[in-house]
């Protein structure tokens, strides 16, 4: 859609240093929450033993993700060519419809938002909404 | 017809007995507009909107915010018709404010989002699932007499 203009970049920068060291359970409760909010996101991890929310394999995931997350955080200035492995990953190995980004982004800005009420004002959402849809379009870089 | 669980619909009624109206529906009205710009369409005349302070203080956007979200007031009382109980709110928004259904996808992940920050840990993910599903019925209904 739109460039992340240098306020946008700060405000992603300044707002993740309250995310520093709680990445893994903010990337865990965001992937239990698309699993039961979004039942359908279910279908792209048939191979887990166990699909509950709370489950080892979910949290498991969440941690990784948010990882991903973080790290496009220190490639926020160049997105597309920072995340080409991943791209690469998801275009030809997981093949996730893309849609499903747009999903996992709201999960985490409501974790986001139940984390740190007085932070998460209004500007910082919109700048970390920029991003996550400026990342969810780098990560379909390669898709065709 | 939608089928509720009763967690869902005991769900529904617990979060809107203890809504503080003036304080999210405001918050989420602002956030829209701030968020998603292009919302601000239907509100040229709502006076200054230049900037988020500006949305966040501006008294039209904090009435219609809490109006929007007493709209939703109905539908907590009738779960089980949905449909038809926005079925005149549904043409005024598609004939008279020619608002496009999308938006309406938009106003309620924000007012996800300000539920959250209001209910806290309390919000869980079954909680959010089932406020998800309620306004995503909403939504449909909204937009269903659109032709």
């Amino acid at each position: 859609m739109t460039t992340l203009t240098a306020k946008d970049k700060d405000a992603v920068r300044t707002f993740w240093a309250n995310v520093s060291g709680k990445e893994e359970d903010i990337g865990s409760d965001a992937v239990a929450r698309m699993l039961a909010v979004y039942p359908q996101t279910k279908t792209y991890f048939s191979h887990w033993k166990d699909l509950s929310p709370s489950s080892p394999s979910a949290r498991k995931h969440g941690i990784t993700v948010m990882k991903g997350v973080a790290d496009a955080v220190s490639k926020i200035d160049d997105l597309k060519g920072g995340l080409l492995t991943l791209s690469e990953l998801h275009a030809f190995t997981l093949r996730v419809d893309p849609a499903n980004f747009k999903i996992i982004s709201h999960c985490l800005l409501v974790v986001l938002s139940i984390k740190f009420p007085n932070d998460f004002t209004p500007e910082v959402h919109v700048a970390l909404d920029k991003f996550l849809a400026a990342l969810a379009l780098a990560l379909a870089e390669k898709y065709r | 017809m939608v089928e509720w669980t009763d967690f869902e619909r005991a769900t529904i009624v617990d979060i809107f007995s203890k809504m503080q109206y003036e304080v999210v529906g405001p918050a989420a009205l602002a956030r829209c507009l701030i968020v998603y710009p292009w919302t601000q369409r239907y509100f040229g005349n709502f006076g200054n909107l230049y900037n988020a302070a500006a949305i966040s203080g501006n008294p039209m956007v904090a009435k219609h915010g809490t109006t929007i979200l007493h709209g939703l007031d109905r539908a907590v009382k009738n779960m089980d018709d949905i449909k038809s109980t926005y079925a005149e709110l549904s043409v005024l928004h598609s004939e008279k404010l020619h608002v496009d259904p999308d938006n309406f996808k938009l106003l309620s992940d924000c007012l996800t989002i300000v539920v959250a920050a209001q209910l806290g840990k309390e919000f869980t993910g079954k909680v959010q699932a089932a406020f998800q599903k309620f306004l995503a019925v909403v939504v449909s209904s909204l937009g269903r007499q659109y032709h």
